[in-house]
């Protein structure tokens, strides 16, 4: 009797209902099929020649280029933030938690016209850094990657915030009472605590940044080589030529999809 | 022009297509794709027709007109399709999807639109060079950018703007915005931003005349309103309003 009912528990455990198998697969589908579509409908016979368009190639490289800035800013303006949010109690942190999301759900339109009124040539910060230094950001490398870092910067301190939280403060604990200050702890205990946590972060960051497409037109402009990055390439490309745009997109994806997978791991087992 | 709004429409009168009232209005949604530089002249044409047509009403997608084209192509339920350039025009009626020939029904002209009062003082294409300046155009891929290129052209001037936008309102909003000191944007579209900007008159737009197509769409949900709607934006009324807009009759 025992026995049967053990050999029957896994199946039990093991079947899933069809209300949510059902609901589950088609969410799947709907994630997965216009990438599929992409795929099947791309012009493989003259992908080739149209990737060594100079064009393309450029706007990839100022992509890669700009994502990676822009992470680079996020790690060393989020960090902290993260830590902070993390690890010391303020008054108005929910306030400021809830601030920093802002971005991940704002329109990223909505974002380039708040940095232009800001950054730009009549911004509050942009009017004095022209008067001062002559110098603009819009329609420059610099504004795509402040666009860039804006819209991405959410992603890393969510993820890295969640690592903090999810560690066992003892450690920083332990380490104080041997003796370590606060910015020794920070680098050599809690770092690489939330070292995969931080990667994950990274990694999407990255991703959302080379993504970037509402807030880096509004902010940076388009100019080709110095602000247009593949979105709006993809973008432009749709306005002659769908083919060239079913090309550029596909790059777009195959680098996307090949950041987040090589780093699968750690970012399964992250927080 | 009043004659031949007349005719369309009493054309109509006698069939039971949908759309079709048994008195000879129009009735039902007409859904009208139209380029962006028609935003706000097309906008009063839409409820003057509704006005002369009780019991209809117009519905606009204001887009760049390749991306219209595109979205009509894929199958989109447009009634009427109205393009700035004929090229856009071509991808419509080439994939068979236009109903009849399209016809110009407005011509419009590029002029360099400065903020208002004009800080730099720009009196031509010339001065768009001058060291300081900053210039927004268009992308070359789209109507306005193909126009700026032809005129530059045609007035020998080696510009290197500081953004290539993709439609007519993205270069025309950095300038409202004080980002840039130029734009080379339709007359039309300057007009309509007369509050923030100066619409600066230029010879060399006179080489490079854009022609605004309009045509009934084959699959049309509202062929009858399509067609009236078309008959309308040629009638006298409505081109009175393209003209106050700063359209030139074709």
């Amino acid at each position: 009797m025992s026995r049967v009912l053990d050999a029957a528990a896994p199946r039990r455990r093991g079947r899933v209902p069809a209300a949510l198998l059902i609901p589950a697969g088609l969410g799947l589908l709907f994630l997965v099929l216009p990438l599929a579509g992409l795929v099947v409908r791309a012009p493989w016979t003259t992908l080739p020649q149209r990737l060594t368009e100079p064009g393309a190639l450029t706007a990839l490289r100022l992509s890669v280029q700009t994502a990676t800035l822009a992470t680079v800013l996020c790690l060393l303006l989020g960090v902290p933030l993260a830590w902070l949010l993390a690890r010391v109690e303020f008054p108005g942190r929910r306030l400021v938690r809830a601030l920093v999301t802002v971005p991940l759900v704002l329109p990223p339109v909505v974002g380039g016209v708040a940095l232009l009124l800001v950054f730009g040539r009549r911004g509050m910060l942009g009017g004095w850094l022209d008067a001062t230094f002559g110098i603009t950001l819009p329609f420059t490398t610099a504004g795509v990657v402040l666009a860039e870092a804006f819209v991405a910067m959410p992603f890393l301190v969510i993820a890295v915030e969640g690592a903090l939280r999810a560690t066992d403060n003892r450690y920083e604990e332990a380490a104080a009472t041997l003796g370590a200050g606060r910015w020794t702890t920070f680098t050599h205990v809690t770092l690489p605590l939330v070292a995969p946590g931080l990667a994950a972060g990274a990694v999407l960051c990255w991703a959302r940044a080379l993504g970037e497409f509402g807030a880096t037109i509004t902010f940076a402009g388009n100019y080709p080589g110095r602000t247009q990055t593949m979105p709006l390439a993809v973008y432009l490309a749709l306005e002659t030529d769908l083919e060239s745009a079913m090309v550029l997109s596909l790059v777009l994806l195959i680098v996307s999809v090949g950041i987040l997978a090589a780093l699968r791991d750690r970012w399964i087992t992250g927080p | 022009m009043v004659a031949v709004a007349g005719l369309a429409v009493s054309g109509c009168a006698g069939d039971e297509a949908p759309g079709g009232a048994a008195d000879g209005r129009v009735t039902g949604t007409v859904t009208v794709f139209a380029a962006a530089s028609l935003t706000e002249s097309f906008t009063r044409i839409g409820s003057d027709f509704e006005a002369a047509n009780p019991g209809s009403s117009v519905t606009f997608n204001f887009a760049g007109s390749s991306a219209l084209a595109n979205q009509i192509n894929q199958g989109a339920p447009a009634d009427v399709f109205a393009s700035a350039a004929p090229t856009n025009m071509t991808t419509v009626t080439k994939a068979g999807n236009a109903d009849g020939t399209p016809s110009t029904f407005a011509r419009n002209q590029l002029v360099i639109a400065v903020p208002r009062g004009n800080p730099k003082g720009v009196t031509g294409l010339a001065d768009l060079i001058r060291p300081g300046v900053k210039v927004a155009l268009c992308a070359e891929q789209v109507p306005c950018g193909a126009a700026a290129r032809t005129a530059l052209d045609a007035a020998g001037v080696a510009l290197t703007p500081v953004t290539l936008e993709q439609d007519v309102k993205g270069a025309l909003a950095k300038v409202k915005l004080g980002e840039v000191d130029a734009a080379l944007v339709y007359r039309s579209d300057a007009r309509a931003a007369a509050a923030d900007v100066t619409g600066v008159e230029f010879p060399e737009s006179a080489r490079a005349v854009n022609d605004y197509p309009i045509v009934a769409l084959k699959e049309a949900p509202n062929p009858a309103g399509a067609r009236a709607f078309v008959a309308y934006v040629r009638s006298a009324p409505a081109q009175a309003v393209l003209a106050e807009a700063g359209f030139q009759a074709p």
